[in-house]
């Protein structure tokens, strides 16, 4: 009896399995998003899935250029005020209307304190609600890229919120798990059918969902699956149980281009990689030169620089997915340009006499901090510079670390040489020039990742004014000024942009997305 | 006996607590969760109060007591990472890790034991030495190697090889995951589905590999060591068949020290399953265990250690216990020394 009644019940299963086999489309990635609380999390793999559900304000397109989402236009209305018009006619899921009432709400609840994306949007004052689908985000003082800002912030139902007790994102202080965890409520092109975290994620097509038109034939179903081991991943797609893999390991790329079915696709990251000198402090904390900080000379730097052979990186390290770097900042972002982007000459001989000609003919020791669970073969990166430093007489003492040890040894200042990347969710030189470059401030909130001691007036007026500067042109030159100003001063020494490569079966067609972030309404699958 | 018992459950509880706090004092170098749970921009002040708020700051030995008084009202908080109770976390994934556990050790039984005695038996035939040989490879070669190898014969090569030597389609397995599971109340089974059947038959070969092995050779050194005993020879002289001497009598005898170690190794086959399920993407707890740690998930961390920890302390608890039993000698022994001490 009970073997017949399981029998039944296996038929069952398997039978609606068969079923919803029609035009799904089954991805992996190493690390599952950490909640569906759109505003808990200001993350990469979290935004990435949560966008799928709910829609912001602008939106980016493949190129990462700004397009309309649930805001059709907006302008600048006043010195301190944008305007945003919203699309009509948008229905949530469930079926009620979307209105400038979501929004306000959508973004008081992303700047609570529980938020995660509070002092990301700290610049703004206040929401208003004009008409039903006009919406004023007033700014302390001018913000002439909010525009670029609202991409990241996700609008949520207010009734739903309310009705299920999340009017504020998730918080660690509870004992339980908010409803928002695990279910959604968006605009956006899918809905959660099934959210099981680090196991198993399913979205179903959101039957009103405004850009069907715009969007036809994406696939009916998104079935995610975090595979953690990267061999396993890549074993899941060559053996045709996924169709879609976000990060093969680089090692594994040829191997999936060989194989029939499979196909990949590249394009630069806007995250660049480099290395960090604490030429700031008076003394080293972790080397042999005693009184004095090597560092602080120029030569010494530049000495370094040239000793590293990023041409034997990138060829043995990272077999090729990366594009050298002279800027810590990626092509895509505005304010990037070619002729910054060159590096100094990979030259030996000079960098020996530069550290010479600083009075370290015999060069010193110092240690490297490096994550070894962060980027693509950080370690390998940090072995590799080890190497070249070898050459000009510096004896670099390794250490590698997982990311939560790195970091906050970093934030501690604690380091006298380290390994960074940084990528720019605004898209604009702001934001790296903000964090790293501008001295660390911790009333004006300005230089929070600046671990090198760098401190230079003029670059931080240049960061100060362009971040209220309207005027494009103007503010275009202040740009090009402060990177021209970072390159001389070389507090950091770039070593490249990573390449992103994602692995899929030739039957599925998806635009990249240089932020790392697909967006499957932009797919089909045959 | 009674005494007994109380004098090893007030053991099993010291060991409990040692454990428990060596773990606390070990996840001073998992590094700091706050990290990974705030965004980059958050400020410095941002960063502190968010410790502040989880009691990051507090001494280990304050953490460590707040965890034992919260444990003990059966809370073990909530995971830094995705934000959900530990305990609700940890009872989803217990299924699919005891699932994965029972069917390995259920094959590392019926490989092991018949192996064990067909080399006994046939100590110089060539599949005897084969037998050996391969056992050799289960001891020595570590889980994920096992793990990546048969996923790469039977699930990314099988196309290619199985249509070839005449095996159909079905021959190839799933390289991760569970396949479709059904949830009877609150354990939520693969069992019961063809997809999870599938999926279970590497990861579970991967895990019972080394047990199987070690079983195999157990049951091999017992069994030749019974076959040497005067009352097999007795039993032959009385004309019994081949048959009755060595499944009646030799395998039975044999059995009694072969369970007592499974018993033992059960808990060894959890504590192995982290591998297997990270090479698997096995939804299991011992894969949860491992995210955390890369995330420095230090609740979930906690609870899991304590909990791996409680599964040993009962299971040897019990194999004591059953020594007792069985044993009256070590029984009498204790109670004679009772009396002489009082």
């Amino acid at each position: 009896m009970f073997v017949a009644r399981m029998a039944a019940l296996a038929a069952v299963v398997l039978g609606s399995a068969s079923i919803a086999e029609a035009k799904t489309l089954r991805w992996s990635s190493q690390g599952d998003a950490l909640t569906m609380d759109p505003h808990a999390q200001n993350e990469g793999p979290t935004g990435a899935m949560n966008a799928h559900v709910y829609d912001p304000l602008i939106s980016r397109d493949p190129s990462l250029a700004k397009v309309p989402a649930l805001a059709v236009s907006w302008k600048p209305i006043a010195v301190d005020t944008w305007e945003f018009k919203l699309r009509p006619d948008v229905k949530f899921s469930d079926g009620t209307p979307f209105t400038a009432a979501d929004v306000v709400f959508s973004y008081n609840r992303a700047l609570a304190p529980t938020s995660d994306f509070r002092s990301y949007i700290s610049s703004i004052k206040e929401v208003k609600a004009v008409d039903p689908l006009t919406v004023h985000i007033v700014t302390s003082g001018p913000n002439p890229i909010l525009p670029d800002y609202t991409t990241s912030i996700l609008i949520m139902s207010k009734a739903w919120a309310e009705k299920h007790n999340v009017v504020k994102p998730q918080s660690y202080k509870d004992k339980e798990e908010t409803y928002a965890v695990r279910n959604a409520m968006g605009t956006g092109p899918y809905t959660l059918k099934q959210r099981d975290p680090d196991v198993r994620t399913v979205m179903a097509k959101n039957p009103t969902y405004w850009g069907a038109k715009e969007f036809p034939g994406y696939p009916d179903e998104l079935v995610y699956t975090p595979i953690k081991e990267p061999a396993t991943r890549v074993a899941a797609l060559i053996s045709g149980q996924v169709d879609f893999v976000l990060d093969a390991p680089l090692q594994d790329i040829a191997r999936i281009r060989q194989t029939p079915g499979l196909k990949t696709e590249e394009t630069a990251q806007v995250r660049s990689i480099f290395l960090g000198l604490d030429m700031g402090a008076a003394e080293l904390k972790y080397s042999d030169v005693k009184g004095k900080n090597p560092f602080a000379d120029k030569r010494v730097r530049q000495a370094m620089y040239q000793a590293i052979d990023i041409d034997a990186i990138k060829a043995k390290v990272m077999r090729n997915f990366v594009a050298p770097a002279g800027l810590i900042t990626s092509p895509g972002v505005h304010g990037h340009t070619k002729e910054l982007d060159k590096r100094l000459k990979y030259d030996v001989a000079a960098a020996k006499k530069l550290m010479a000609d600083a009075g370290y003919p015999n060069g010193f020791s110092v240690t490297l901090d490096c994550p070894n669970d962060r980027y693509n073969n950080d370690e390998q990166i940090c072995q590799a510079v080890t190497g070249m430093l070898a050459q000009i007489g510096i004896k670099v003492d390794l250490q590698a670390r997982s990311k939560t040890l790195h970091f906050p040894k970093l934030q501690k200042k604690d380091s006298s040489f380290f390994l960074l990347g940084w990528g720019v969710p605004t898209l604009d030189s702001h934001y790296v020039l903000t964090f790293l470059y501008q001295a660390n401030d911790a009333a004006k909130k300005v230089g929070s990742w600046n671990f090198t001691g760098y401190s230079n007036a003029k670059m931080d007026e240049l960061a100060d004014g362009m971040l209220k500067e309207v005027d494009q042109a103007k503010r275009d030159k202040m740009i090009a000024e402060a990177w021209q100003l970072a390159i001389a001063d070389m507090p950091y020494l770039p070593l490249h942009h990573q390449l992103i490569v994602w692995s899929m079966s030739d039957k599925v067609t998806i635009p990249i997305f240089a932020n790392d972030s697909p967006n499957f309404k932009y797919s089909k699958i045959k | 006996m009674l005494a007994f018992i109380v004098s090893r459950l007030l053991q099993s509880a010291a060991v409990m607590l040692a454990v428990s706090f060596l773990c606390f004092v070990l996840f001073n170098f998992v590094g700091d969760p706050v990290n990974n749970m705030v965004g980059q921009e958050a400020t410095a002040a941002e960063r502190a109060e968010m410790r502040h708020e989880l009691g990051l700051e507090d001494s280990v030995v304050v953490q460590f007591a707040r965890f034992l008084g919260n444990a003990a009202t059966g809370n073990f908080g909530k995971s830094y990472r995705l934000a959900r109770p530990v305990s609700n976390l940890i009872v989803e994934r217990m299924p699919a890790t005891l699932e994965l556990v029972a069917i390995a050790a259920l094959l590392a039984l019926a490989m092991g034991i018949p192996l064990g005695v067909l080399t006994a038996l046939r100590r110089t035939s060539a599949d005897s030495t084969a037998i050996m040989t391969f056992s050799l490879a289960g001891v020595a070669m570590p889980t994920f190697v096992i793990g990546i190898l048969l996923i790469y014969v039977f699930s990314v090569e099988c196309k290619s090889w199985a249509p070839a030597v005449g095996l159909p389609g079905a021959w190839c397995f799933p390289s991760f995951g569970r396949g479709e599971t059904i949830k009877l109340g609150w354990w939520n089974t693969g069992l019961l589905t063809a997809s999870g059947l599938k999926a279970i038959v590497l990861p579970a070969f991967t895990l019972s590999l080394f047990q199987m092995t070690l079983v195999l050779r157990l049951v091999r050194s017992q069994m030749l060591e019974v076959l040497r005993a005067d009352y097999i020879k007795f039993a032959r002289a009385r004309g019994l068949t081949d048959r009755a001497v060595h499944f009646r009598h030799a395998l039975k005898n044999t059995l009694l020290p072969v369970i007592t170690v499974i018993g033992i190794q059960v808990g060894g086959l959890i504590a192995f399953s982290i591998i297997t399920e990270t090479v698997f993407q096995w939804p299991g707890m011992g894969q949860l265990f491992i995210q955390s740690v890369q995330f420095a998930d230090i609740p979930v961390m906690a609870a899991y250690l304590v909990m791996v920890s409680l599964i040993f302390v009962i299971i040897n608890f019990f194999v004591d216990l059953l020594y007792a039993a069985i044993d009256p000698r070590l029984r009498l022994d204790r109670a004679r020394l009772g009396t002489a001490g009082g």
